[in-house]
Order: structure tokens, then sequence, then C-alpha cells
């Protein structure tokens, strides 16, 4: 093996807005590649991020990891919790690679007071760019199972099939991590995770 | 199972600062200082975890320091840590504790915001090991970090010196794999020798101390040419080999897997002569270091051909497409493969960091937003420079902590004709006044400055997470703590009773009414705002307010206060018989987020924003 083939890693670019819990569902992920034995990295630009600013966190692991940070144009996965911050991060994504969108739209104030327009229509800019997203109202359907905080893990549930690993590991980690604070969470976290696997073959479907 | 096996399977992802608080355990650390600051804070954060170490937040990162160069002197390992512009703070303590030396390994970590995440200014901290005459570590992911740690202390006390840690956002903020040791049994009980020659740095002392320095500059620069902290990668591609210490390493690994490597894992003083070998079998030698070209200017100086600045960025992350590129156009004159990789990014509105739903310092800014035509505003260092940006647009000035202090009474002081009408008023927070503001309040008693100073007190230092600080009543173990008043203390600094008043912010009208009365008022005042940040246990929610919709007649004043928790429903331009064109907005409040502080109805002419529970009623 070349040294550059030893380097090879996956890149997953999780981004959303400050609350919506981009930083835990990358360190789940960062954990599910650790629990496989591989080379982890991780790391967030996040200094002001609970004011409501852009969060983003990037997840590489493979079998040794240099670089932090995902070369833009180089992300395998991006997992966006926000259709803006799709918009945002598309450019970040590898040609062929996964565009995973929550369709969620969180204008910032600079929106609000007519500063600036919020995109009408995200996943359209998405697909006019040459990309194929997948995109899913995971707020919604964590509403429906009755906490919105379950959007991320339904966000993990839909890139799950395209991971280099089986789904099922990434599962395992996330009702682990869950079902440590409470038994509860773990089986509603299950719950959300395969909603949003399901979720993912429905946007597969429809596009 | 060897023992390395037995670590391997104990690897943990943690990031750089939390390695380097586990390094600064096993170090047999017993006391560490630090003030907070992005990307540095939690270090010490994570040191609160070790009972065996005195681990406190200092008043500012001078004070920090002169705790560490204390324990230090009585003989004890000594930590402490800071981002860049904290050294700044601290480096008068630095500059001459250096000439003195050490007695128990004195170590600083110093954090640096390559590519500004969040400071004002990226400025590059390796300047100080050349300045200081002290050995600047620089590790290049979070195992070094943890290592270097450790490292830096055998340093400090083999060497009689200060260590500083450089580090930057890429080490503090990136998790990756360490595998970690134990606790190191204390070193032989050491005590303070008195020694005035030594610690008491008149001229005199100072002066025979000069030598001692010089001389130990020439054993670190011998030690520096064969330490085992640069490492070298022979590689097989030799037209270009790199020159590179920190993060940026990786990226140079990642960019050219193949090629020869001079990783420096200390870069002052620079080992000249190793690197001139090294360079010897390339045809190119390129120095990859991020902002300032140190290094490169050194190797230069030591008459080293190298190549940098010349084809590198000056500022902010160099990454592997950089660097690709460079070294393709230093090759071949041609852009690397795969340059446009990636296209250029699709278009949309920017989302700075904004002021949090509820925020005690809204109201503040609201206000101030109302008399910016009247008024200089002299900003500062928190959560509250977030003042400047929409839709508030109340902030004239924020340089570095304490500034506004200052620069406020320079504003008073230096002002002329165009400017005699309009009143100066500074803003600070809690903790910032506490690090640098005192000062600088004084000067504007003592020397009659007439200034309004607001002193935003949240009861946290906000922007970097929520730490505490001597006006929190807590520390940072979680323990209850004297708690500094500031009522009595700005009354101290000088300013009169009558001027010094406390205003609940979320009492909107009274605080806009106490801000008029103290710029008309030509004396120093101070406004002490009263209501904690919305992030911390302090803060109570209050019950939320809603928009009754038919009531609503889209004037928009509500989104005036920039709360987010206000949403924008509809929009319509509507044309008056003068012929003016006026935007309307239709609004809903998010009630999930809102925190019940009561600013939003405060703006509302027609009284459509009430308690949601009253809402409620009213329909049914």
């Amino acid at each position: 093996m070349s040294q550059a083939e030893i380097n090879k890693v996956t890149n997953i670019l999780v981004v959303g807005v400050g609350g919506q819990g981009v930083m835990t569902a990358a360190e789940v992920l960062a954990q599910a590649a650790l629990a496989l034995g591989l080379d982890v990295k991780k790391t967030e630009i996040a200094g002001m991020a609970q004011r409501g600013g852009t969060v983003t966190s990037h997840v590489r692991f493979g079998p040794r990891v240099l670089a932090p940070a995902i070369p833009a144009g180089e992300a395998d996965i991006l997992m966006a919790f926000e259709a803006a911050e799709a918009i945002r991060w598309e450019s970040h994504v590898r040609p062929g690679g996964l565009i995973a969108v929550n369709t969620l739209k969180l204008a910032p104030p600079v929106v609000e007071s007519g500063i600036f327009p919020y995109p009408d229509d995200p996943v359209g800019m998405l697909r006019a760019a040459g990309r194929e997203p997948r995109a899913l109202d995971a707020d919604a359907i964590a509403h429906e199972l009755g906490d919105v905080r379950l959007s991320n893990t339904i966000m993990l549930g839909a890139i799950a099939d395209s991971l280099p690993f089986a789904a099922d590991r990434l599962k395992e980690i996330i009702v682990a991590r869950f079902s440590a604070k409470k038994k509860e969470l773990g089986v509603l976290n299950a719950q959300a995770f395969e909603a949003g696997c399901k979720a993912a073959r429905a946007a597969q479907t429809a596009a | 199972m060897t023992t390395q096996q037995a670590l391997a399977v104990d690897a943990q992802l943690i990031s750089g600062n939390q390695a380097i608080a586990r390094g600064v355990w096993e170090a047999g650390v017993r006391v560490a200082a630090a003030y907070p600051g992005t990307p540095s804070t939690e270090i010490l954060e994570n040191l609160k975890q070790y009972s065996d170490i005195h681990a406190h937040w200092a008043t500012n990162e001078k004070v920090a320091l002169e705790v560490a160069i204390g324990a230090s002197l009585a003989g004890s390992r000594a930590f402490c840590a800071m981002k860049h512009v904290g050294l700044n703070v601290a480096s008068d303590a630095l500059m001459s504790q250096t000439l003195a030396g050490v007695a128990g390994g004195l170590v600083i970590a110093v954090a640096d915001d390559v590519g500004l995440s969040s400071s004002q200014n990226e400025q590059d901290s390796r300047f100080w090991g050349r300045f200081a005459h002290v050995p600047l570590l620089e590790p290049a992911d979070s195992q070094e970090a943890y290592e270097m740690t450790l490292e830096a202390f055998d340093l400090s006390e083999r060497f009689d010196v200060p260590v500083i840690l450089r580090l930057t956002t890429r080490i503090c903020h990136v998790k990756g794999l360490v595998r970690v040791g134990e606790r190191r049994v204390a070193a032989p009980e050491r005590h303070f020798e008195r020694d005035a020659s030594r610690w008491v740095m008149v001229p005199g002392n100072a002066k025979r101390r000069l030598g001692v320095q010089l001389e130990r500059d020439r054993e670190l620069a011998a030690w520096s040419e064969t330490s085992t902290l640069q490492e070298i990668t022979p590689g097989t591609d030799r037209r270009v080999g790199f020159v590179a210490s920190g993060p940026v390493v990786m990226q140079v690994r990642e960019a050219f897997p193949e090629a020869p490597l001079f990783k420096l894992g200390q870069t002052w003083p620079v080992p000249a002569g190793a690197i001139r070998r090294f360079g010897e079998s390339c045809d190119h030698l390129v120095v990859v270091e991020e902002t300032e070209p140190l290094m490169e200017t050194d190797l230069r100086a030591a008459g080293v051909a190298v190549q940098g600045k010349d084809i590198l960025p000056r500022t902010g992350e160099i990454t592997a497409r950089v660097l690709k590129q460079a070294v393709a156009r230093l090759l071949d004159g041609a852009p690397a493969e795969g340059e446009t990789l990636g296209g250029a990014a699709l278009e949309v509105f920017p989302r700075p960091p904004t002021m949090c739903v509820g925020c005690p310092h809204i109201p503040a800014y609201y206000c101030l937003s109302r008399l910016t035509r009247k008024v200089h505003i002299m900003g500062d260092i928190g959560c509250y420079t977030l003042g400047a940006g929409q839709p508030w647009k109340a902030l004239d000035s924020a340089t570095c902590m304490g500034a506004s202090m200052g620069m406020a009474l320079g504003m008073d002081l230096g002002r002329t004709e165009v400017d005699k009408d309009k009143a100066v008023v500074a803003v600070i927070g809690d903790s910032t006044f506490l690090h640098m503001g005192l000062q600088g309040l004084i000067d504007i008693t003592y020397n009659k400055g007439n200034v309004t100073v607001m002193l935003l007190h949240n009861s946290t230092t906000a922007m970097t997470g929520g730490q505490d600080h001597a006006a929190t009543g807590r520390a940072l173990e979680g323990g209850e703590a004297p708690r500094v008043d500031f009522v009595q203390l700005v009354q101290a600094l000088g300013v009169r009773p009558e001027r010094v008043k406390v205003v609940d912010p979320y009492e909107m009208p009274t605080l806009f009414k106490t801000i008029r009365e103290e710029i008309a008022t030509p004396e120093p005042s101070v406004i002490i705002t009263n209501q904690p940040c919305v992030l911390i246990d302090k803060f109570d929610r209050r019950p939320p307010y809603q928009v009754i919709d038919d009531q609503c007649t889209g004037c928009s004043n509500c989104l005036n206060t920039g709360c987010p928790a206000i949403h924008v429903t509809r929009r319509e331009s509507r044309t008056l018989a003068s012929g003016k064109t006026v935007d309307k907005s239709w609004v809903t409040i998010d009630t999930l987020a809102c925190t019940g502080c009561g600013l939003c109805p405060e703006t509302c002419g027609p009284d459509a924003i009430v308690l949601k529970e009253f809402a409620a009623e009213t329909v049914q």
C-alpha cells in the first residue's frame, strides 16, 4: 500500500446552528469509528457557536488521520441540520458526495430584519448545483416522536446507509450513549435513528 | 500483554486542551491558574477534576502567571494558561522572570487563534520564544500536546527557565486519540530558598543575570540541534523538502506524504545546523508556518536557502490544498491538479454570532441604539462586543480587554468642536472590568473625565462559556467564594455615590431614562445592570410572550430589539399617500425560546405582544 492509500480517510462534515446538537452528532460518529479501531480526528470551529452562529464539526476517520479539518471539496458526507447551512457548505462536498439536509429553516436576525433574504428553495438550489440531496424534515419527525432534541439522531439515521460500516454499529453507539443517561432516552433515540433511516429511504425514492 | 499494548487499548478520544490538563496533572503540578480565553479555556476547566492540584481562575493573565511564578519559587511545579492576547497582558512578568529563572518547573500554555474564530487579532505567540529567551514547544496533535506538556516541565527545570507551550485552535479544539500515563511521584520535596540576588530583580541583580541568560541561550541552541523533539522523515520524493512545526505539520504530511520533512517540536531556538544538513539533499526547502515567517527569517539569517512566505499566505490557516497549489507553482509554474475541486460556494446570507434570546445585554444595546446620534460608545471584549452588529450597531470601538475605559477618557479629552455635544459611553462586562477595567476607571475619576460607564454585570465570563470570576461568588471547583461588590468598588475608585446606578436591564424604560440622565451629567458615572446571563444556572426563565396576530400592525419596532426569538411571518411594502414607501413586517414569537424578559412588549405600540397565558385566556 502506498502512503496515500494508507492515509485514505472518510470525511463527514456536520453543520448547523448553535443548540442543534451538531457537536453531539459529530461525537457519536467519532465514537463509532473509534469503536471499530479506526484512527479518528474531530475538530470544530465554535468560538461563538452558542451565540446563534454557524456551527461546524469535522469528523475524519480511517487507518490514519493527519489533518483534522476536511479540505474544501473533499467531504464524503455533509449532514446539514438546517437548510441554509446546507447551501453554505455545499461546495465542501466532493463530487458525488452525500448531502443530507434537514429542511428546517432557521432565520437569523439579519434575515428577520430584512437585510438578507432567506432562499425560497434551498433543496432546489442544491439540485441546481448538480447535487442529489437527501432532504427530510427531521424536526417534524422529532416532534412526532415527542422531543425536538431527537433531530440530530434522526439525521444520523439518515446517513447511516452511506457510512463505511454497518448502520447497526452506529445505532449501538447512539443507544449506549443515551441509555447511559436514562434508559428511556436510549429507546427514544433508537426510534429516532430508525425514523431517520426510513426518511432517508423515502427521500431517495422521491428523488 | 506488554505495557504498550495495555496503554493502546486505553487510547481516549480527547481534545488538545484535555490532553494538556492530563499532562499537567501527570507532571505533578501543584498550582495552576488561568483567565478564560478561546481556545485555551478548557485546559483549566479540565484541571478542576484533579483534587491534588490548586487550580483557579485568576483576575487576568498577568496575575495567573505571577501566581504560577510564586508557586515555582516555592519549589512546586506550576502552570498557567491563556489565549494569545493574554500573554501580552502577562508579558511584564514573563520578561523579568525569564532573567531570574525558576525553582519548580514553570510552564505557560499560550493558545493562538489562527484564522480568528473568536479573537481581535491573529498575533503569533512564537515571537515570545526569542523575545523572552525561553524555549517554545509546539505540539502537532493531542498526543503531542500531552507528551510535550510533560517534556516542558522537565526542560524548565533542566535549563532553569519558564517554558512556553504554544498551541493553536487546531490543537486545543481538535479531538484525537491519546494514550496517557500515570501521575508522577512528586520530585523530592523542595522549598523556597531565600536568595535576593536571584529573585529580587533590581538593576544590580538583573545585570548579573543577563550573562546567565545568554549562556542559557547558547545551551538551549546546542540542545535544540540534537533534541528528540525534532523529527526527520527522509521521504522519497526529494524535489521539495519541508520544515514545519505545530498542527500545520499534519497538512504537510497530508499534501506530500512522500516528501522529506523536518518537523520541529520546538521552534526557538531554531536548529539551523540540523535543518541546513537536512536541506542539502532536497532540491527546494520550504518552510511552512502559519501567520508569521519566524523560522524562515531565522534560517535565512543563518544562511540556509529556504522559501516560505514568498509562496505561502501570510494570514490564516494553511491547508493541504493551499500547500499543493503553492508547491505546484514553485515546481513548474502550473496550478496543482484538482485546484478547481469543490467549486465556488453558493451564495447565502451570513449567520454571524448574535446575542441570545432574552440576553440582558439586549435591552442595554436597544437603548444605546436609540442614542447613537448623541453618544460615542467605546466597547470592550466580551459577548457585548456583539452590540456592534445588527440591528443595534451601537458600538464604535473594541480593541482589547479593558480598553473601553481609557479610550472613553481619551475620547472625552480629545474630542474636537465637531463632537463637543456628544456624550461618551464606555460599555464593559463584569469579568472584563475586573480583568483590566479598574485601572481605566481610576484614570477617568482621577482625571475628571466625563464618561458614563455601563457595567454589564451578568455574573459570568459569558463569551468563553460561562466561567466564574471574583464577582460571581463561586470558585472554579464550584464552591462558594467571596464576591466583589461593584457598587462599593466603583465608589472606592472615585465615582460619587449619587452617580452609581444599579438597574434591572429588563426594566427598559428605567434603563433608558437612567442612561439619558447620566450622559447629561458632566462627571463620571457608572450604570450597573444586574441580570444574569441566560446561559448560566442563576438565570430564571419567566413565562413567555406571544403575538396576537390580528393586533400586530407590522410596524416591526420589536425587530429592532434584535431578539432572535422574534420571527417575521409576512412582509409587505406599502406606498403612503405622500409617495413614501414603508416596509411592513408582521411577526410571531417563538414561545419555546422566549424567556419572558419583557423587552419586546415595551416596543410594541398596539400592545399586540402579551404573555402567552394571557393570550390563551383572550382566545378562550
